[in-house]
């Protein structure tokens, strides 16, 4: 469950647990964050938090709200972000995010009873101070799934946002060895990068975590690699390479 | 009546880099032009046993029906496409297959599936889901999402909550809204797409849209369109070096030529007097 930590010059306060759908800040005693301070507005912020996400919203405030050094008006939280109000200090924590490691039986999908997730996304969209009902999730059958999110959101965290693709730590590029265009070197930083004639012979050359790789796509004769001929399998590419392909002969070279 | 020649299909389904299972199921039949992929949810082998139930369900009735059905008609008593007939016939039969197993078979308690199935006939197709598995068309150059997720995160994009960028971010993932058999009754979303030669379909589990950008996603069906068997183990191998988290299913349908449906003066006669 996501929970916010308060701060002063460096100095922990307090941990405040996002439970409510709405968690508001402000100097008046009324508010979930009560900070006494005149720099804080009477009601300064609220956050809204929807299952295993959170959103601050700026109330008008007369300082405004400072995310990660950025003024904002409205934010979807990530975790650790900082937000300053005055001098003090609210960081973000979000333990799904925090505990993904061990997350993985529980990421699994779940149904919503339609109702209940109107519930949801209506009191997130006007800013009502009504409370709504927990929304429920249909228990879809899994031993550790259980009846209400709040609970499902103490056990289990779902999939953490997909990391961008872990390129391989070098760059790489293809130089022609013969043909028209002999001496020409050809950068290989897309995913993919295609060679050779449409309809004769092509094969392409993906870019993945542990390195380069060429793979025949089409046409009757296969790409050859150092003399020898590919079969459709993917080839992992070595520094200095020679690729021969429709006719022409190029060299696969690591860039530093 | 057969498509024989008319689409290209190719198919990958793994189950990534973390589950043990694959509780995803993919059937196909390139000369009837019928694609269903599902994505089961469920405890132990529960989502598998769903996602089986529900493509082999659909598959298996649908090919027999196509043999007598034809999909372009209407039909005499709903008034309705046959296509729209057969797929809401089907999956209403899918539903309480499943649902029926998850109310008497303890182990089976709560199972569910998504669904997304493509039926093409006369230079169209239609398209029938349930829940976040997806149908992308690629079309010069460039690639659109066709179905819209029943999920949580949609719901708050089309309510402005968030951001379709935020939603990438969200850790909200995972929460459908429709499933097939976890209700007695489910509604299936069906609509009708006009098809072009050169087009390419992508029918796939979140497993891969969850993992992989659009951007990525549309690279690769452009540049491995000649090699459509390439170009699906390709995607499913994105996904793995992205990190794999769920299980992965894509099928590719490459429109190969135009498919009308034989439309000849008799014919139609024939079907005034039906």
């Amino acid at each position: 469950m996501a929970k916010l930590i308060l701060s002063m010059d460096g100095l922990v306060l307090k941990e405040i647990a996002l439970t409510k759908e709405r968690t508001t800040i402000g100097r008046k005693p009324h508010n979930d964050i009560q900070i006494d301070n005149l720099a804080v507005s009477g009601e300064h912020a609220v956050i809204v938090t929807i299952l295993q996400d959170s959103f601050l919203e700026d109330l008008g405030s007369t300082n405004g709200t400072v995310v990660n050094g950025q003024p904002i008006k409205k934010h979807f939280l990530q975790n650790s972000d900082i937000i300053e109000l005055g001098k003090y200090k609210l960081k973000y924590v979000n333990e799904a995010v925090a505990g993904q490691a061990k997350a993985a039986d529980f990421e699994k999908t779940m149904v919503l009873r339609p109702g209940s997730v109107k519930t949801a996304t209506a009191a997130a969209a006007a800013p009502a101070p009504a409370a709504a009902a927990v929304p429920v999730a249909a228990a879809a059958g899994a031993k550790n799934f259980s009846n209400t999110v709040a609970a499902q959101s103490a056990t289990g965290a779902p999939v953490a946002p997909p990391k961008p693709a872990a390129a391989p730590q070098k760059n790489a590029a293809l130089q022609l060895l013969s043909g028209a265009n002999a001496g020409k070197e050809l950068d290989l930083t897309k995913p993919l990068t295609t060679l050779g004639k449409p309809g004769v012979q092509v094969a392409v050359i993906t870019r993945r975590p542990q390195g380069f790789f060429i793979t025949h796509v089409e046409g009757a004769s296969f790409p050859v690699v150092n003399g020898k001929t590919l079969d459709a399998q993917a080839h992992s590419l070595n520094d200095h390479d020679v690729i021969e392909l429709a006719g022409v002969k190029m060299e696969f070279f690591l860039k530093t | 009546m057969t498509l024989s020649g008319a689409l290209e299909v190719a198919s990958c389904t793994d189950p990534g880099m973390v589950r043990s299972h694959n509780e995803d199921s993919i059937a196909s039949d390139g000369d009837q032009g019928l694609v269903v992929l599902a994505d089961g949810m469920g405890g132990y082998n529960a989502g598998e046993v769903a996602s089986g139930m529900a493509t082999t369900v659909i598959i298996t009735e649908l090919q027999q029906l196509l043999e007598k059905r034809v999909p372009y008609e209407i039909d005499a008593h709903s008034g309705k496409l046959v296509a729209h007939q057969l797929l809401h016939e089907q999956i209403a039969k899918a539903n309480t297959s499943i649902y029926q197993a998850a109310q008497t078979q303890p182990q089976y308690a709560g199972m569910g599936t998504t669904l997304v199935v493509a039926l093409f006939y006369d230079n169209k197709m239609t398209v029938a889901h349930i829940g976040d598995s997806r149908l992308y068309r690629l079309r010069g150059g460039e690639l659109r999402q066709v179905t819209k997720d029943h999920s949580l995160l949609q719901e708050q994009i089309d309510s402005g909550v968030i951001t379709p960028q935020q939603a990438r971010q969200s850790q909200n993932k995972n929460l459908v809204t429709r499933a097939l058999g976890i209700d007695p009754i489910v509604e299936a979303e069906i609509h009708d797409y006009e098809t072009q030669p050169e087009d390419i379909y992508l029918l796939c589990s979140d497993g891969l849209c969850d993992m992989v950008s659009d951007d990525d996603i549309g690279l690769a069906l452009q540049t491995l369109s000649s090699n459509l068997k390439l170009c699906a183990q390709h995607l499913v191998q994105t996904a793995n070096d992205n990190g794999g988290r769920d299980n992965i299913s894509v099928i590719l349908v490459r429109v190969l030529r135009d498919y009308p449906a034989p439309r000849s003066i008799v014919g139609k006669m024939m079907s005034w007097f039906k």
